[in-house]
């Protein structure tokens, strides 16, 4: 592999309450290829969005990085001062939230946000922006794109706003799109139009994709390698194909087994008993011990950091070397 | 938009209606109209002629509308107290109570604003935190109060500025200004400031409020994500969705400083339409009190109307969807 | 308050009956009391009302001096400054007194007495106004509703102290002459509580609305009872904590309306004097280096309503109902 374009070395991001400080990122370590779209997958609260916030430097106070380090063609952003971290963002990092409804400004033309960022970026008279405007609009197929521009959020559909918001993120020509969750409050119709539309553009531009949800379904689909987020902490990351068709994590074996498969009709879907523990109530050791069928005393014990093992590395003591051995 | 506006319309009208009617039934029952008309020695019969001759004793709705006609025409009767045209005495005070209530409204909205902003922005500063609790207090303190404090500390301690009256006056056509005399606008100060720091505190903490609202919206999230500025993204994005909310209150706080007029002007003997009612409500000088409510329902319905307008103006959401079948 | 929610659940359950260890107890563990115990806030607010409001009641007893006993007066002792000795008698007074002689301190805990009584006053007659406008409206629904509810939006619209001033002045040509002044307290309790049911009334038909869809209240129909009884007996319970939070900040509106008209001159008569009039008499000698007789009824009133703002607000944050 190349020079990765995105490195996240040992991130740690803590958020400071009256009850103590809870640790939301618990050093996590992963890289991204140019062009590479990375799916990251977890339940609720497993730390996936954080993360997304961290890399582009917007995460809510209290909260802050406590420890590791982000790099972005091999430069550290995580330390910037504001102004230069406002040059990464938009500019290199381009991101996409949840929901389209609640993303654009109801009071702004969608051409005033279009052209407020191009500018905001790129050396470009107000002319020129608002050509560049429309076609991003005609790139990510909003149908008459020279004459909507002008209209305001509310007067798109949920899947063409979404559509608009992936034309803002990557109005300024990112290397990397961070989608948090883009399709999850979308109609189940659109779900699949958003992200090829998103795909095809990222693959056109050679922009890299950080791919949010909780969908492993999207994730198979989509991106090439998958991290799977657990209590704050990577617990399995390698080829999706290979993930899929084998996971090794027991926590990633839970989540496979819920969604259907159409080739194996016959198996039960099997559900993971228990929920995930809550930032303050992470149990010592293995956070996934009271859950995981396959515990033994090292995982009550011991933390396990991720371990190569063949194509992926799994942060599970199964894989350790000694007790293979044993 | 022509629905919404004339459905508005209506509405105002039967609000205005409604306080016409408490008026002129305040006017017909309140006392005699007729004793507070002539003197000791009238005999009953020539009362009696008098009744007819006014109509009095036509069947109440006739007297209604024909006070109503009047009222149109601008007569409201002659005061019992001064014995003088009420709409005289209204109008050559209006100028007086009208100068007051904007130069405070507009210093209220301006400070307002920018401390909400201000306190917004730095929520956890010291400064931003001094503010807040001053308001605090500010919120609690009744006007005349403040008013008197500030006599006894600007009048009489340091005797910087005058406490009462308007000082010199210039007349233009029939509006009599302060504005253009030196002791006119020193005069103003101290009324202003009583007149306006109640709604200035209101202002800052609603602005303030709301901008954390919005500040914690997705598309202020957005709008960092996409690199803008603090600059584009503060006072361009979060004032202007704050400020919608704002308007309305703000519009409708302007009919309340017309309304704590009364207080300040009492305070600081500023011969202004608030005077003239409290003095009215005093020695139940019926016709200027009739007047007087009518005048302020006016000025509210009015503001009213206008503040609603504006937010139909300003938002959007609402210009498209008064089209379509929604509500 | 704290009562009501432990209370609440076990009536709901015949069976478990819990063994409370005692009311006194469970008040003093309450998250309401907690969150009082650790307000630094809330204490002092606390214990200034709590101090003013027992020297009012209690101002007949306590006050050295009966400021209405025309007999007990010396004009001799007129603008005394406080803590010195009287040029013509030697008297020594606290706070000073007025022109007449009257004990500032004296007159200050009496005008507590006449303010604290129009407000808590005020404060009652415009809740019992608005749960009952709230229950009709929530209940019977339709026109009536619409109607009590636009009203409710026109008169929100003007602020308290405005229509109170209005509807003192026009209920005053109403009343014959000869009642003004005996009258006017009660004018003005009326006035006051008029100007601000809005309230309560609204948290109160949005509960109704709720409840009464609810199937105990069919079943009530069904055995003959009227609904609005056993409404009452279900919807107060839970709408006590934003109608107390409504009403102590209410009280504070009430008690600075009241002082406002009097100070005006259209509020209570002379011969009553709340701090609103003391302070109106007091601005009469601010010219004149009198200070005293402005500024401690001044801080008296400051104190009261600051105070009980403060409780309000604490209370509010403490309950956290949703009151818009």
């Amino acid at each position: 592999m190349s020079e990765p374009l995105l490195s996240v070395r040992g991130l740690t991001v803590e958020f400071p309450t009256r009850h103590g400080t809870l640790t939301a990122l618990d050093d996590i370590s992963f890289d991204i290829a140019p062009g590479e779209v990375l799916g990251m997958v977890g339940e609720s609260g497993a730390g996936k969005s954080i993360t997304g916030s961290a890399i582009i430097g917007l995460i809510e106070p209290p909260g802050r990085i406590a420890k590791g380090e982000i790099l972005l063609h091999g430069k550290r952003i995580d330390n910037l001062s504001p102004p230069e971290m406002r040059k990464v963002r938009g500019r290199k990092v381009g991101m996409i939230f949840q929901d389209p409804l609640t993303s654009l400004n109801p009071l702004y033309r969608i051409s005033d946000q279009l052209i407020e960022t191009i500018r905001a970026h790129l050396p470009l008279s107000e002319a020129e922006a608002r050509k560049r405007a429309i076609s991003l609009l005609d790139d990510v197929g909003i149908p008459a794109a020279s004459r909507r521009i002008d209209d305001y959020p509310h007067q798109f559909s949920g899947g063409m706003r979404q559509r608009v918001v992936i034309a803002l993120a990557l109005a300024a020509g990112p290397d990397l799109v961070i989608a948090d969750e883009p399709t999850t409050a979308l109609d189940v119709s659109v779900q699949a139009q958003i992200i090829d539309v998103m795909k095809k553009l990222c693959a056109e531009n050679n922009a890299a994709i950080m791919l949010i949800t909780h969908d492993m379904g999207v994730i198979a689909e989509t991106a090439d390698r998958v991290v799977v987020m657990y209590a704050g902490r990577i617990a399995e990351i390698g080829p999706v194909k290979d993930v899929i068709r084998d996971a090794k994590h027991p926590y990633t074996q839970g989540l496979m087994g819920s969604i259907p498969s159409l080739t194996s009709e016959l198996e039960r879907l099997v559900q993971i008993p228990g929920s995930m523990p809550r930032l303050s109530a992470i149990p010592p050791g293995c956070p996934f011990n009271p859950r995981c069928p396959k515990v033994f005393d090292r995982c009550y014990v011991e933390r396990p950091d991720p371990i190569p093992s063949g194509t992926r590395d799994v942060a599970c003591w199964l894989y350790d070397r000694d007790e293979v051995a044993a | 938009m022509l629905a919404y506006t004339i459905r508005r319309l209506l509405q105002s009208l039967i609000v205005m209606l409604v306080v016409a009617l408490v008026a002129f039934s305040l006017f017909r029952f309140v006392g005699d109209p007729i004793s507070s008309m002539v003197g000791q020695e009238t005999t009953l019969a020539e009362r009696e002629a008098m009744r007819d001759a006014l109509g009095l004793n036509q069947p109440f709705p006739v007297q209604f509308f024909s006070y109503m006609g009047r009222v149109l025409q601008g007569d409201f009767g002659i005061s019992y107290r001064l014995q003088q045209p009420v709409m005289e005495l209204i109008l050559s005070r209006l100028p007086a109570t009208l100068e007051l209530a904007l130069i405070s409204g507009f210093f209220a909205f301006v400070i307002g604003v920018s401390f909400g902003v201000y306190t917004a922005l730095n929520r956890r500063g010291w400064l931003a935190n001094a503010i807040m609790t001053t308001s605090l207090i500010g919120v609690s303190l009744p006007t005349f109060l403040i008013g008197v404090l500030l006599i006894w500390v600007f009048a009489v301690e340091f005797q910087v500025l005058p406490s009462f009256g308007r000082g010199d006056t210039v007349d233009i056509g029939w509006w009599r200004t302060g504005l253009l005399t030196p002791s006119g606008r020193v005069s103003l100060i101290l009324p202003a400031i009583t007149l306006g720091l109640y709604q200035l505190t209101l202002i800052m903490r609603l602005v303030r409020a709301e901008m954390l609202e919005v500040l914690r919206t997705d598309y202020i999230k957005f709008a960092r994500a996409r690199g803008l500025s603090n600059r584009a993204v503060h006072f361009g994005h979060a004032l202007k969705n704050t400020l919608v909310p704002v308007i309305t209150i703000t519009g409708l706080q302007f009919g309340s400083i017309i309304a704590f007029s009364i207080i300040t002007e009492t305070v600081f003997q500023w011969p202004g339409v608030g005077a003239l009612f409290i003095n009215s409500v005093r020695f139940v000088d019926v016709p200027v009190m009739a007047a007087y409510l009518m005048l302020i329902a006016l000025v509210f319905v009015v503001i009213n109307l206008i503040v609603d307008l504006l937010y139909y103006a300003v938002d959007p959401r609402l210009r498209v969807e008064s089209g379509g079948a929604k509500h | 308050m704290s009562d009501n929610a432990a209370r609440d659940p076990a009536s709901q359950d015949p069976i478990a009956v819990p063994a409370p260890p005692s009311a006194w107890r469970r008040a003093w563990d309450s998250d309401i009391a907690y969150s009082f115990r650790t307000s630094p806030m809330a204490l002092i607010s606390g214990v200034v009302a709590t101090i003013i409001i027992l020297a009012a009641v209690l101002a007949p007893w306590i006050a050295p001096y009966n400021p209405f006993d025309p007999g007990s007066l010396n004009l001799m002792d007129g603008f005394t400054p406080p803590m010195e000795p009287n040029a013509f008698t030697g008297n020594v007074y606290w706070l000073g007194t007025d022109n007449q002689g009257r004990d500032i301190f004296s007159t200050i805990l009496y005008g507590a007495r006449i303010s604290l009584f129009v407000g808590f006053a005020a404060v009652i007659f415009a809740m019992v106004l608005g749960i009952t406008l709230g229950l009709i409206a929530g209940y019977r629904g339709g026109w009536v509703d619409s109607l009590l509810m636009r009203v409710a939006d026109v008169q929100l619209t003007f602020p308290s102290i405005l229509l109170a001033l209005l509807i003192f002045g026009i209920a005053r040509g109403f009343i014959p002459p000869a009642y003004r002044e005996t009258m006017a307290i009660w004018v003005l309790i009326v006035a006051i509580g008029l100007s601000d049911w809005v309230q309560y009334a609204r948290v109160v038909r949005g509960a109704t609305m709720v409840e009464k869809g609810k199937e105990y209240v069919q079943a009530a129909r069904v055995i003959g009872r009227h609904p609005a009884s056993i409404l009452m007996r279900h919807i107060l319970p839970n709408v006590m904590g934003p109608v107390l939070v409504i009403a102590t900040i209410g009280l504070a509106l009430a008690i600075i309306a009241e002082a406002t008209l009097s100070f005006l001159g259209v509020g209570v008569p002379p011969t009553q004097p709340s701090l609103g009039t003391l302070i109106r008499i007091g601005q009469g000698f601010l010219f004149s280096g009198e200070w005293w007789i402005l500024a401690f009824p001044s801080i008296a009133l400051l104190a009261l309503a600051l105070s009980v703002n403060l409780l309000g607000d604490w209370l509010r944050d403490a309950l956290n109902p949703r009151l818009r």
